[in-house]
């Protein structure tokens, strides 16, 4: 599987990545070096073996449900762009 | 020819813990904005998500109160896409492997249309899985901009899933009634409605009988069930509509407006639906033992069914209570509660407990716009009321008053008994010596009463009432006056 021009544009736009055609290109020939190594990955038969979905053979460790964290909102707050009313202000979005 | 209506629901639940599902930020509603949320909930870089043992902990409830599958081995995902309210750039979420499995729920059914009856229907649960909520936007006067709140970012939601078993508005509704009552029943959610707790997004298609199924439109965020009726009303007629005049549903997420009744497309965006899931390195998968399923089991109360179940057996039949008084004391826990409170004081009295809540309870609940769980008087205080009641103390009229009192000032029935001078006069020397006064001042009467005249009974009664004011015990008074009256 290769990919084309075009679907390396689809993935930049969702990761709002904005690149050039040169960028594109280059982009387009790394992702496909990756797709090869992965071609090579899914020729290794895996009948039986179930899928892993972390790298450790680890279970999840639970946190009780106890308040821990304070309020820093003044602490994060003074590193954001513009604030208002305590709300962080974004360029408008309206659906 | 008909048209098949087929709806299918998702029903988000903000899930009633502490903190939030990936950090131990405060999720109390109603804070000032941003006040409650910490690094995790605002994305800053490094920050590392640590489950919350209580969200999980009300998934296996619901898992469990719905027959589901409960997986022993679930994993979150992380679903991708870009708004300002979701700071990481992610929603985190289960997507293949979620943490309950499939389930059924079992409705009742009210139809919508005057003469049809009541019927059950079982709906089947597809899945329901843990994800994180995200932020709020107030699209306030702010220059322009926008204002972000992420309080409610990372707040854990258990979105829950059916299969599209519905074929009406009024199922529909039933199932989310039902869900909605289940969920607060088993203490997962608050279920408040107006605060977003407890959302709703309806799929619905139409289609020819036999036919394969119709293209879907998506109904989102409904919040009240009034809402989703008119919606999915307006909605099927739109598509019945649009297909007879030639045209074609396209697949879409749609938006219902109050104001008008109408529902409308929300823009779509060309990518909205490509979100890129995967398993999110950042969390382990999460891993639930049978033992802590059955710890969980233990803790569950007995559910709505199964009372119902348990009271038909044991308080119905023909002298006790009917299934519409049982359907009722069990509409809700809080319901349920009070009932067997206040039951507990007088366990011979049933029908009296059930007469008295959905009679007076209900009725100034109703007038003084409360519900169950703000009722004035406590179950325990009107248990107390009902005691002196089955016990001759009170009167069924001096039992009014007394509840009126305790309504509008508080106080246990005996205190307001004793203040109000509402004991009845079960004294029997008390109720003859007042018998045979009556009989001396009245002699024409009881001539006439005497010579076949029953009528003039109740005349007797009111008389010794009135001297007793009120406070007579009525069938000890009727016993003795009949006594004396036939000489």
């Amino acid at each position: 599987m290769s990919l084309s021009l075009a679907d390396v544009e689809k993935v930049a736009r969702l990761a709002r990545l904005a690149m050039n055609d040169q960028e594109l290109q280059a982009a387009q020939a790394q992702l496909n070096n990756i797709f090869g190594l992965i071609a090579e990955m899914q020729a290794v038969d895996t009948k039986g073996v179930e899928p892993m979905s972390h790298s450790q053979d680890l279970a999840q460790r639970l946190r009780e449900d106890m308040v821990t964290e304070p309020d820093q909102r003044e602490a994060f707050q003074a590193v954001a762009p513009q604030v208002e009313q305590g709300l962080y202000l974004v360029p408008q979005v309206i659906e | 020819m008909t048209w098949e209506i087929v709806i299918g629901l998702e029903v988000h639940t903000q899930l009633s813990t502490n903190t939030k599902i990936f950090s131990g930020a405060s999720t109390a509603f109603g804070a000032e904005p941003n006040t409650q949320a910490d690094a995790v909930s605002i994305a800053l870089p490094g920050v590392l998500p640590v489950l919350n043992k209580g969200a999980v902990e009300r998934a296996i409830k619901f898992g469990l109160a719905t027959g589901s599958h409960i997986a022993p081995r679930s994993v979150f995902a992380r679903k991708n896409y870009f708004y300002p309210d979701l700071p990481k750039g992610y929603q985190i979420s289960q997507f293949d492997l979620p943490v309950v499995g499939q389930g059924a729920l079992t409705i009742q059914v009210e139809p919508l249309s005057g003469n049809a009856k009541p019927y059950e229907k079982t709906v089947r649960i597809t899945r329901a899985h843990l994800e994180e909520d995200a932020g709020k936007s107030m699209h306030g006067d702010f220059h322009g901009m926008t204002g972000i709140d992420l309080n409610r970012a990372g707040t854990p939601l258990l979105e829950i899933v059916s299969e599209p078993d519905m074929s009406s508005a009024a199922e529909a509704v039933a199932y989310a009634k039902t869900l909605h009552t289940l969920v607060r029943w088993i203490g997962i959610c608050d279920g408040n409605m107006q605060e977003g707790s407890f959302r709703c997004d309806v799929n619905v298609s139409v289609r020819k009988p036999g036919q394969p199924l119709g293209t879907r439109r998506e109904i989102k965020n409904l919040n009240s069930f009034k809402f989703m009726q008119q919606a999915i009303d307006y909605e099927v007629q739109w598509q019945i509509d649009t297909i007879e005049n030639g045209g074609k549903v396209h697949q879409a997420t749609i938006l219902f407006n109050p104001d008008t009744g109408e529902t409308r497309a929300m823009r779509s965006k060309e990518d909205a639906h490509d979100y890129r899931y995967f398993p999110d390195p950042d969390l382990l998968p999460l891993e639930i033992s049978s033992e802590w399923i059955e710890q969980v089991r233990a803790m569950l109360p007995e559910l709505q069914q199964q009372k119902y179940a348990r009271f038909m057996i044991e308080l119905g039949g023909d002298s006790g209570l009917s299934s519409s008084d049982i359907r009722f004391l069990t509409a809700s826990r809080e319901m349920a509660d009070f009932f067997e409170t206040v039951l507990a004081a007088v366990p011979k009295d049933a029908k009296m407990c059930a007469n008295w809540i959905m009679g007076e309870v209900s009725a100034q609940l109703n007038r003084d716009g409360l519900d169950m769980a703000q009722c004035p008087i406590t179950a325990r205080q009107l248990g107390g009321m009902l005691q002196r009641i089955a016990d001759g103390t009170i009167s069924n009229s001096g039992a009014k008053e007394v509840f009126r009192t305790m309504w509008a000032e508080g106080g246990d029935a005996d205190a307001v008994i004793e203040a109000k001078g509402l004991k009845q006069v079960s004294d029997s020397g008390a109720i003859e010596a007042l018998v045979d006064e009556i009989i001396a001042d009245n002699a024409d009467k009881v001539a006439e009463y005497r010579s076949g005249k029953d009528k003039l009974f109740g005349f007797f009664v009111g008389l010794a009432m009135k001297a007793s004011k009120g406070k007579a015990n009525p069938a000890q008074l009727n016993d003795i006056l009949k006594k004396k009256l036939e000489g």
